[in-house]
């Protein structure tokens, strides 16, 4: 299976008042063409500037390191017009909020067929392309809502015309950034499904950002678990969650009842997240670990292959 | 949007309504009687108190009052004690230039201060943005007066380039429409900044951007628009503002405009033509209000829906 996009070592720096902060900490993993990739991790732990650091969305001030190859060329490096071309028409995003992400003062066809448009195809061929896109996206009507505003669509809709709008420049990976955190958990499922529907059927490469572990193991063939701005662990998603090779990801499969069918009840994860801004020392999670020894408060682990396709940031990720 | 549009109309009567009363109020406040002036300081007392008498000043306050407001519903106004003609006619009659005046100068401030505005916006905090920042706070503090006098001195007397004073050539109109639009032109641009650069932050622009759009593509797509919206409010609001403004520039530049009449009135008490002069001025002040507000609920469909509703 070839990869569509190869991470390495992707450093971002954010400026801060006491200097620049390293959000994403040498961060590597693959995804492979036609391949879902779960992201996941608690608040704060980098995921969201991961992904906008692969769409060259990153907040103002903002630097990088490392390496991004996207079907072998590097990004880092490409001018400013070629990563242009690749935002939208090669890698596209969904957003957390749909509501937020749309423009309150376009309709929803205008901005679902702006990047049709801009690319100088007819008004007709336009409109009948955004059609196709919205029901693709399960809009019922799809002709009609064409002339609606966001506002006048629910959060469930929004978000599949949100998913319309990205699939609109034909992408081969597709970005989706807490795609369902903001719904309504009744609809949460159905956009959940939609996704891997358009994903399989489009043979698209997707990177699922989530801090729910629930959504990652519905989805995704692969997962990586970010820790305070650094991958803790990576592997196909069955393994990691029935086998945990790093502490934290065994906290996170212990705190949601549903994953870990074997114990009955629910253990919320103990102390509090570490921040990029204040990272521990050594083991980022020493203070939160379990079976912390001496060694994880001095010593940074670095990944390493822990069995077939998996890897692990922790000393001891035999006993994890 | 009917029912908006007859609701705003109705809170404009009452507007109308006290402007009236209050000017009614403010130059009979003010000292010195129009008899007096018109007759010069040698009239007899008999002859102040006749044309005292036929000017309907001698009946007690609320009278006038009454009789007053009766005209000004039927829009009658009287005529003007200086010039015996009906002083909403020579209101009527100045209003050309003044208007012509007060559209150069929203033009002026409108292109100019939303230029100013998307640029600086549009890369906040860069040097382009702080030239422009520190630009516009300047040309809000200098009064209006002043920065006429200056233009005056600068490109009528010492470049030669320009008319000092007077009307009838388009010439004539450039250096007191621009002294009008200078300080709107600097509200203009740094709300317009303020606006672009609070709308860059949104979430949306992040979308625009995420299908590949260049940053220009951007601003004038997705950015311009919303952010117009607060900035039509503030330009419609600001026109009665500039109204007053015009008073000033129009007496600086010897503009036959409203503005120079009115102050001619006020100085021979011809109070028919200042209450005839400040009710229109009043009247367009809230049109202009309300033609803001229309405005501002086109360009936001959120607000066209809630009216609707
Ligand atoms: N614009 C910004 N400027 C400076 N720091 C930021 C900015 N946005 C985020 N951060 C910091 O960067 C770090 C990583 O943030 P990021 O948004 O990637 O986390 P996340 O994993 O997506 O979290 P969440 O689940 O809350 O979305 C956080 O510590 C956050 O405080
Ligand atoms: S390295 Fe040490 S502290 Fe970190 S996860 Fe492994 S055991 Fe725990
Ligand atoms: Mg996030």
């Amino acid at each position: 299976m070839t990869d569509a996009l190869e991470v390495a070592g992707l450093v971002v720096d954010l400026p801060g008042r006491g200097g620049p902060v390293r959000v994403v900490d040498d961060v590597s993993f693959d995804i492979p063409a036609a391949t879902t990739v779960g992201l996941i991790g608690e608040s704060g732990s980098g995921k969201t500037m991961t992904a906008n650091a692969v769409i060259d969305l990153l907040p103002s001030g903002a630097t990088t390191g490392g390496s991004l190859r996207w079907r072998g060329e590097e990004l880092l490096r490409a001018s400013r017009a070629r990563r242009r071309q690749v935002r939208g028409h090669e890698i596209a995003m969904i957003f957390q909020d749909p509501l937020a992400a749309l423009n309150p003062t376009q309709t929803v066809g205008r901005q679902v067929g702006e990047i049709l448009r801009r690319a100088g195809q007819s008004p007709q061929q336009v409109r009948s392309r955004v059609i196709e896109l919205l029901d693709r996206a399960g809009i019922p009507e799809p002709a009609a809502r064409l002339r609606s505003y966001p506002h006048e669509f629910s959060g469930g809709m929004r978000q599949r015309a949100m998913i319309a709008l990205a699939l609109a420049g034909s992408p081969a990976l597709l970005l989706a950034d807490e795609p369902t955190t903001a719904l309504d958990v009744t609809v949460q499922a159905r956009i959940l499904r939609l996704l891997r529907d358009i994903q399989e059927d489009e043979g698209l490469a997707m990177l699922l950002v989530s801090h729910d572990l629930r959504v990652v193991a519905h989805v995704a063939h692969q997962v990586v678990v970010m820790y305070a701005g650094r991958v803790a662990e990576r592997g196909p998603t069955s393994a990691v969650l029935r086998e945990p090779a790093h502490p934290y990801t065994r906290a996170l499969v212990d705190s949601v009842p549903a994953v870990r069918t074997r114990t009955a009840l629910a253990h919320p994860l103990p102390g509090t997240p570490a921040t990029p801004a204040n990272r521990p020392s050594g083991c980022a999670f020493h203070p939160r670990c379990p079976i912390a020894r001496e060694v994880c408060r001095v010593e940074q682990p670095s990944v390493r292959s822990v069995g077939s396709g998996r890897w692990a940031a922790c000393h001891f990720a035999e006993e994890a | 949007m009917t029912r908006v549009v007859v609701k705003r109309l109705l809170v404009g009567v009452l507007v109308m309504w006290g402007a009236a009363s209050l000017i009614f109020v403010i130059v009979r406040a003010a000292p010195g009687d129009p008899a007096t002036l018109l007759l010069g300081p040698d009239a007899a007392p008999d002859q102040i108190r006749e044309l005292t008498a036929k000017l309907g000043l001698d009946r007690p306050l609320p009278v006038q009052y009454v009789s007053y407001l009766g005209d000004v519903v039927r829009l009658r106004f009287g005529d003007s004690y200086l010039f015996n003609r009906p002083a909403m006619a020579e209101v009527f009659e100045r209003m050309p230039a003044t208007a012509e005046l007060m559209l150069a100068s929203t033009a002026i401030a409108v292109i100019a201060g939303l230029t100013l505005g998307l640029i600086a916006g549009g890369r906040p905090g860069k040097v382009v943005d702080r030239v422009v920042s520190a630009g516009t706070i300047a040309l809000q503090s200098f009064p209006t007066f002043w920065s006429g006098i200056m233009l005056i001195l600068i490109f009528a007397l010492a470049l030669r380039l320009l008319p000092s004073a007077g009307s009838g050539t388009p010439a004539h109109l450039v250096l007191p429409a621009i002294t009008l639009a200078l300080p709107f032109t600097a509200t203009v641009a740094r709300l317009t900044r303020t606006s672009v650069a609070e709308t860059m932050r949104e979430q949306y622009i992040n979308t625009a951007r995420s299908k590949g759009l260049t940053e220009r593509q951007v601003l004038l797509g997705h950015a311009l628009r919303n952010s117009l919206i607060p900035v039509v409010t503030i330009i419609g609001l600001h026109m009665g503002g500039l109204m007053g403004g015009a008073v000033v520039v129009e007496n600086v530049f010897a503009w036959p405009g409203v503005g120079t009449l009115v102050v001619d009135a006020v100085a021979n008490r011809d109070y028919t033509v200042v209450q005839a002069a400040t009710f229109l001025v009043a009247g367009i002040v809230m049109i202009f209000n309300l033609a803001a507000d229309l405005v501002y609920s086109q360009l936001d469909p959120r607000i066209r829906l809630e009216s609707a509703a």
